[in-house]
């Protein structure tokens, strides 16, 4: 039984069906990759397990429990994190207090300890700022740790997502393309802490369209088209796989995918 | 050494209680004073609901109604102190603000709106209607909490504004204190959080709809204490106060001053309580100039005055 497991997802919208009948499993320490022509589904896929949509059909099962339609905050009490394609950032707060949020499973307690400036309040609060500094330090981003997160590029707001969601200290890792609006070197960064983090026994599920970047670090690459699955595999399977290479003939992808070889 | 924002924000508030009195060229300034301080404290719950948190009411009058009318009813019906009355009535907030809370969180934006609305006008309905037991349009008596009384006992003698200019000052203090540690607390952070982003706050492990609740049920307790404050000063309570426009009042107040920061909450209060009396110089032209001042406000210092003035200071240091 695998740690995260996808049965037969499905969803639509309006009569438009965006995800049919979608399954495959994640293990501990893995790293599997949702690739697709634009439109295809991938967002849509993450939202449903991550318990930002209800899917219309199918399950999802996390460590063999079914957490189909789980809210997204009970979701990340059992382990599961991601960040998103389109920055969900807290504009208004400063960079490290955007990564000390990732922290509240952790550092909650008492309304009224934290109303009244508790001594046991503050030592969480302080915990939960020294964890986030080292997220910081680990993504990059120590020295824009007072800055208002709304200053930042965008290549730094992706990191500080990651920063955020590792904060959560998740099992399961969503990834909705981190290296988009990267630079070579912040892709190269990106490359590494994703590898690093599956290292320490993190699942991880990523969507990218840089397909160097999926093709060296997926164990297995999930390949969606008009919201179906139509390829699942090691990235070497994949990229020769001649459906994957006809869907992405009309993207105009194919030298990319072929990268890899 | 430097202060942190919370200790900056205590000192000036601190200063300008203890130091305002100096210039003062009546007793009747106190009795102003302290109505700065009973709708600031309204304010500050405001700043935790609307500033902290990004979610509005247009009924928060209604907790005010609520705390006040408990310091009339509670004494007279069952003989509990009025200052005790005060507690009881916060603690009747709170749970109303808790039943009502549950089901009207859920909506978002002007449905939010228009369902507090709702509410505020209920209890100033009930208030007004219910004559046998409030009173009704023409308000009930309150009694007098004796503590002034009690601290004549121990040598200190005030005359009543100073004495609520006094406590009243003490309370918003206590409740700038309290808005300032929730601010830069884990419950605090999830409330700003949901603000930036609710889908990003409930991956985090956010609880959305218990963290509104929260910051529901504390405002509604500010809103009552508030609500106390002014009837036991006033030794009347009437259905006004929780009626329609006070309540638009508050949300203008914590707005102008700045939602999201507590020192500017009590600014929008003290200028939209002084800028009043102000004007009445004007008289036919009071509120054009009032209407006048706000909208510039807005127009020029869209984040409200302390916020802005906040920026333009740093703006100036770098
Ligand atoms: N909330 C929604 N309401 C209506 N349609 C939606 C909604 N969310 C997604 N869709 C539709 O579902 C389809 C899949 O979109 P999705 O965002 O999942 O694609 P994607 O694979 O992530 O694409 P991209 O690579 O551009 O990010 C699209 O046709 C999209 O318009
Ligand atoms: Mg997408």
């Amino acid at each position: 039984m695998s740690l995260l497991q996808v049965e037969g997802l499905g969803i639509s919208f309006g009569g438009v069906t965006a995800v049919n009948d979608v399954s495959f499993g994640l293990e501990t320490g893995k790293i599997v990759s949702v690739i697709g022509p634009n439109g295809a589904g991938k967002t849509t896929l993450f939202n449903m397990i991550s318990g930002v949509y209800l899917p219309k059909s199918g399950r999802v099962r996390l460590d063999g429990e079914d957490v189909t339609g789980l809210r997204p905050d009970l979701l990340a009490v059992r382990g599961m994190s991601r960040t998103f394609q389109n920055l969900q950032i807290f504009h208004e707060m400063s960079v490290l207090e955007n990564v000390i949020v990732g922290f509240h499973m952790h550092e909650r307690g008492p309304v009224l300890a934290d109303l009244f400036g508790l001594p046991g309040s503050r030592r969480r609060a302080r915990a939960a700022a020294e964890g986030a500094r080292v997220l910081l330090e680990r993504v990059g981003l120590e020295r824009a740790a007072e800055r208002e997160a709304g200053a930042l590029s965008y290549g730094a707001l992706k990191r500080l997502e990651i920063a955020r969601a590792l904060a959560a200290r998740p099992r399961v890792l969503l990834l909705d393309e981190p290296a988009a609006g990267c630079n070579a070197v912040e892709t190269e960064e990106i490359d590494r802490l994703i590898c690093e983090v599956a290292k320490t026994g993190v699942a991880i599920l990523l969507v990218e369209h840089d397909m160097k970047l999926v093709m060296r670090l997926s164990d297995t690459i999930v390949v969606l088209d008009h919201g179906e699955k139509i390829a699942e595999g090691d990235p070497a399977l994949v990229s020769r796989d001649p459906k994957v290479i006809e869907a992405y003939l009309g993207a105009g992808t194919t030298e990319a995918l072929h990268a890899h070889g | 050494m430097r202060l942190s924002p919370k200790q900056s924000t205590l000192l000036v508030l601190a200063v300008l209680m203890i130091a305002s009195p100096f210039f003062f060229p009546s007793n009747y300034y106190y009795r102003v004073g302290s109505l700065v301080f009973v709708n600031s404290i309204a304010v500050v719950g405001i700043v935790i609901l609307t500033g902290y948190a990004g979610q509005i009411s247009l009924g928060h009058a209604g907790f005010l109604g609520i705390g006040g009318y408990a310091c009339a009813l509670l004494p007279a019906h069952f003989g509990l102190p009025p200052a005790l009355a005060v507690v009881a009535g916060a603690a009747l907030s709170g749970a109303i603000a808790y039943v009502v809370g549950r089901p009207i969180l859920k909506l978002k934006g002007y449905y939010l709106a228009v369902a507090t609305l709702g509410f505020g006008v209920l209890v100033s309905m009930v208030l007004a209607n219910e004559g046998w037991l409030t009173g009704g349009p023409d308000g009930i008596k309150v009694p007098d909490p004796g503590l002034r009384a009690l601290l004549e006992q121990v040598g200190i003698e005030l005359t009543n504004p100073q004495f609520w200019y006094a406590f009243c000052g003490l309370v918003l203090f206590i409740g700038a204190w309290l808005a300032l540690n929730l601010r830069e607390s884990p419950t605090g952070r999830a409330l700003r959080a949901l603000h930036g982003s609710e889908v990003a706050a409930r991956t985090a492990g956010i609880d959305v709809a218990k963290a509104k609740l929260n910051a529901f049920v504390i405002s509604a307790v500010y809103a009552s204490v508030a609500g106390s404050l002014l009837a036991l000063q006033n030794r009347l309570i009437t259905p006004d106060v929780a009626g329609f426009m006070h309540s638009i009042e508050l949300v203008t107040m914590a707005v102008l001053g700045g939602a999201g920061s507590v020192l500017g909450g009590i600014f929008g209060a003290a200028l939209l309580t002084l800028l009043p009396q102000v004007l009445t110089v004007l008289q036919d032209y009071e509120h054009v100039v009032l209407g006048l001042v706000m909208m510039l406000v807005m127009i020029f210092l869209p984040a409200g005055l302390i916020p802005s003035a906040r920026r333009l200071l740093r703006g100036r240091g770098e």
